[in-house]
């Protein structure tokens, strides 16, 4: 057994992924609006200074990009969601009234923007609402068959891309969500308009059906 | 469900798998994976994906002309 049992806790926000060096953007990530400066900032953009706007840009971009391309995984997609995502939060900053993180606020507004973009390109997902409730059909097997170690080894890192893009789109939300984006449940049950208990278990069913396809995959390389 | 833990069938533990994982309990000491092969596999490889997962799509900055189309649509509305 591993010493680090899966899941118990989301990646680390301020460590990004892939080894590299952690941003200062991925801080503000936890609370934005908590902390006194970003505040101050957030408030001067709802006022309608520029500067302050561009400063929520520079300190919020990074993970916005990254959740963008994640879902769709292609940079000029991902740049153009990006775009969107950040003209829709200069229209509507001066709505937003605290009643969560400034930076779930976003994350919502940007993650409603992605499902938009995959609901025009006629992937199966209309709301978040179905992005919890995939169906059933699409749900992985109860059946989890005779133990199946080859996973254990390395993960061919396209193939897992793959199957992590081959995923129902509520599924690779919530993956992406969890993680690789490091957020909690609780975050993601705000992000979602969801339960804590629904957040675990879409998250734990898209780890299910990923593990499924990635048996497959190496039932299929297996075979003479 | 049986509320006996050391004696959970596996179809009992995988039920409440979600949950044991999301609440950060550390399922290794867990009395069913000490007796059962399978879940104990189906939790590495749960693991292991896991762990792969985040080494995909590093974290990486926007391009800086996103900002300025962002910049000169909000300059065009105003």
């Amino acid at each position: 057994m591993a010493d680090s049992p899966i899941s118990t806790q989301a990646p680390q926000r301020t460590r990004a992924s892939g080894g590299e060096q952690a941003a200062p953007v991925a801080v503000a990530g936890k609370s934005a609006a908590a902390q006194p400066a970003d505040a101050d900032v957030l408030a001067r953009a709802q006022a309608g200074d520029h500067q302050a706007f561009a400063q929520l840009y520079i300190l919020h971009k990074r993970r916005i990009y990254s959740l963008c391309l994640r879902m769709v995984g292609n940079v000029a997609e991902a740049e153009d969601l990006t775009q969107e995502a950040f003209l829709q939060l200069h229209r509507k900053i001066a709505t937003f009234r605290g009643d969560s993180a400034f930076s779930t606020w976003l994350h919502r507004l940007a993650i409603n923007v992605v499902l938009m973009q995959l609901r025009k390109k006629g992937l199966s997902l209309i709301s978040l609402d179905e992005a919890m409730e995939p169906n059933p059909e699409e749900g992985p097997s109860r059946s989890f068959g005779a133990p199946d170690l080859a996973l254990t080894g390395a993960i061919d890192r396209l193939v897992l891309e793959r199957v992590i893009a081959d995923l129902p789109a509520g599924y690779r939300l919530i993956f992406i969500l969890h993680d690789m984006e490091g957020f909690e449940h609780n975050e993601i049950a705000s992000m979602l308009d969801c339960s804590i208990g629904n957040s675990k278990s879409q998250l734990h069913k898209a780890r299910l059906r990923l593990r499924e396809a990635l048996r497959t995959q190496n039932r299929q390389e297996a075979r003479p | 469900m049986n509320g006996d833990r050391s004696t959970l069938s596996c179809a009992e533990f995988q039920a409440q798998m979600a949950e044991l994982i999301g609440s950060g309990e550390d399922l290794a000491e867990h009395p069913h994976l000490k007796d059962c092969d399978g879940c104990r596999a189906l939790l590495a490889d749960l693991q292991t994906i896991a762990d792969a997962a985040r080494q995909l799509f590093p974290s990486v900055e926007p391009p800086d002309e996103v900002w300025e189309h962002i910049e000169s649509a909000i300059k065009q509305k105003q």
